[in-house]
């Protein structure tokens, strides 16, 4: 109907072309047999390579891929209840209380990794009622204003707990585990992991994908949601229980992996515009592709592994820096 | 059509904390149809708090609120999302929408939980936008544009309900000469077509300048209400602010002085 439609809808499918190029060539990007590249024939020709493929940069790959997808589509969301650009899905205390659950399991419980998700998909969870117990007894500005405070402090909560935990953590046995867990990477997972986060993560998604014009309303103010018909008070619980339940147990099997679900949504609205309907599709896309190409930097780079905290950490900081630089922060009065 | 007022209170009282500081005393009023009615009073005499009852935010602690001879508490939610829209002090225009797209929010009432606006409602948002006289800005980002665009956009987002009744809380409160011009044209050329209008303001030239009738309120009481010719004078309005008033006239129209 209009130019801009047809501007977005073409944009859409460059997204989709992206995201389909880079699952598919990070098919055979990799240290093996040599770095940084494996000729596609190799699949056919080399028996180690074709289980390779198959056992380990397959689920690595579609893990990383949700990863980025859950983190930015869930950062979106965020930004928008609560009407701030620089909230992303951690906050509310969910990835320190991931944090602290992994920690707690890798001391106190086992260190098989099930154990270890369970643990801290728990502990996120238990953060974000934290987060919601303490914004009920805050007597200070606003519901949206007493969340972002009261996530501020669970969080720090949780990742002070953390730091007594690796006080008393074995320096030898236990530490090294959590360090690593904590800068976030995904050199451990495994095809059960992927089924771990697979049904809440498709779930969640599809919470946040099919309400994705109804959020634009929750990022109104209460009054005028209220005029529209909406309950924002419900419809921003609903969306933030779909959001951290994904986030969680993407934390749980990757570790706490910054920066996507705050600088993704920003790329997209750049691209696509401010309105939910088309940002959470795009911030999936976009998110998807983001968090695969640091993973494929993560584990290509050197032959040991870069924790994928630090490349997104590093990447994304560049990324907002010069999209600060340029003005181009498209965030409204 | 029901031929009685639009909106009518009856002895309502409504207090935030406690019975003992009530922020509005036993209001009883009634609201003409099709008629602008501006709710006039200085800051603090409750106002905004007498726009959420109507609206069904607030519930008055004792006392009755009929919308079009209805209670208003046995209107559904989405039924009273399409009677009537809301243009608040001060909207949050979060993250650049363009104008367009915010003005199909005000499209939510006649869209459930999991839909998403179809041609029927960018046809509604376009015609809300003309009205409105805003088409030509429809791409553009709200951020970008100055007080009074602003404020005649979230009228168009209202619009886009398609209302029968319109609840604008100080719309002309940050807007300079020519830009209040433009909103209150706005208002009154919808109520000449059927819309029920009903605005606050704590400026009585403002009032004076579009509504047909007032409710002249101080601290949540009924000061005076009815048609401007009768309620705008000297002693009422002095009553209503508490400090001496002049009305004199020019070119027919009231302006009021504070001596």
């Amino acid at each position: 109907m209009y130019k801009e439609e047809r501007h977005t809808t073409r944009r859409f499918r460059w997204l989709g072309l992206v995201v389909f190029a880079a699952l598919a060539l990070s098919i055979f990007i990799g240290r093996y047999p040599t770095p940084p590249w494996m000729p596609p024939s190799y699949l056919w020709r080399d028996d180690l390579a074709r289980r390779l493929v198959l056992h380990l940069r397959l689920p690595r790959l579609l893990t990383a891929f949700l990863m980025g997808v859950t983190l930015a589509a869930t950062g979106a969301c965020m930004q928008i209840i609560f009407r701030n650009p620089l909230v992303c899905s951690g906050f509310l205390g969910v990835s320190q209380g991931a944090a602290f659950g992994a920690a707690f399991s890798i001391i106190f419980l086992s260190h098989s990794p099930l154990v270890i998700e369970i643990c801290a998909t728990g502990f996120a969870l238990s953060a974000l009622v934290v987060s919601y117990l303490l914004a009920w007894n805050i007597r200070y500005g606003d519901w949206v204003l007493r969340l972002v405070l009261a996530g501020i402090v669970s969080s720090a909560l949780f990742s002070s707990g953390v730091g007594v935990l690796k006080y008393l953590a074995d320096p030898l046995s236990e530490l090294p585990d959590i360090v690593f867990w904590l800068m976030g990477g995904l050199w451990a997972v495994t095809w059960r992991d992927l089924l771990y986060i697979l049904p809440v993560v498709v779930g969640g998604l599809a919470v946040l994908f099919s309400m994705r014009w109804r959020l634009n309303l929750l990022a109104l103010r209460d009054d005028t949601a209220f005029s529209l018909g909406a309950a924002p008070a419900r419809e921003r619980a609903l969306v933030l229980a779909a959001s951290v339940a994904a986030t969680a147990v993407v934390v749980a099997v990757g570790g706490v992996v910054g920066w996507i679900g705050l600088i993704v949504p920003h790329i997209a609205r750049r691209i696509v515009g401010a309105d939910a309907q088309k940002l959470i599709p795009a911030s999936m896309l976009i998110g998807g592709v983001f968090s695969l190409l640091c993973d494929n930097l993560a584990r290509t780079l050197r032959a040991g592994e870069i924790p994928l905290g630090i490349v997104t950490s590093l990447i994304g900081a560049f990324i907002f820096i010069a999209m600060f630089a340029r003005n181009d922060l498209r965030v409204g009065k | 059509m029901n031929p009685g007022p639009m909106i009518s209170l009856a002895g309502v009282h409504f207090s935030y904390d406690g019975p003992d500081q009530p922020v509005l005393r036993d209001l009883s009023l009634a609201i003409p149809r099709a008629a602008v009615t501006a709710i006039l009073g200085p800051n603090g005499s409750g106002k905004t708090t007498l726009l959420s009852l109507i609206l069904g935010m607030l519930s008055p602690q004792e006392g009755t609120i009929r919308i079009d001879g209805r209670i208003q508490a046995d209107y559904s939610r989405r039924a009273m999302s399409r009677l009537m829209g809301l243009v608040p002090q001060e909207e949050s225009y979060p993250f650049g929408f363009s104008v367009l797209e915010y003005v199909l929010l005000g499209r939510a009432p006649y869209l459930g939980l999991l839909e998403r606006p179809g041609p029927v409602d960018v046809q509604a948002a376009w015609k809300a936008l003309e009205t409105a006289g805003l088409a030509a800005l429809s791409q553009r980002p709200i951020p970008s544009l100055s007080g009074g665009e602003r404020q005649l956009a979230t009228v168009a987002r209202a619009l886009a309900q398609e209302p029968s009744v319109l609840l604008l809380d100080e719309p002309t409160a940050h807007l300079d000469l020519s830009n209040r011009r433009c909103v209150l044209d706005v208002i009154r050329a919808l109520s000449d077509g059927g819309v029920t209008a009903v605005l606050t303001t704590h400026d009585p030239n403002a009032a004076a300048a579009v509504a047909d009738h007032v409710v002249l309120m101080r601290q949540g009481q009924l000061v005076a209400a009815g048609p401007v010719e009768m309620v705008f004078n000297a002693a009422n309005l002095s009553a209503t602010y508490g400090l001496p008033v002049e009305v004199v006239r020019v070119h027919g129209r009231p302006i009021v002085l504070a001596l």
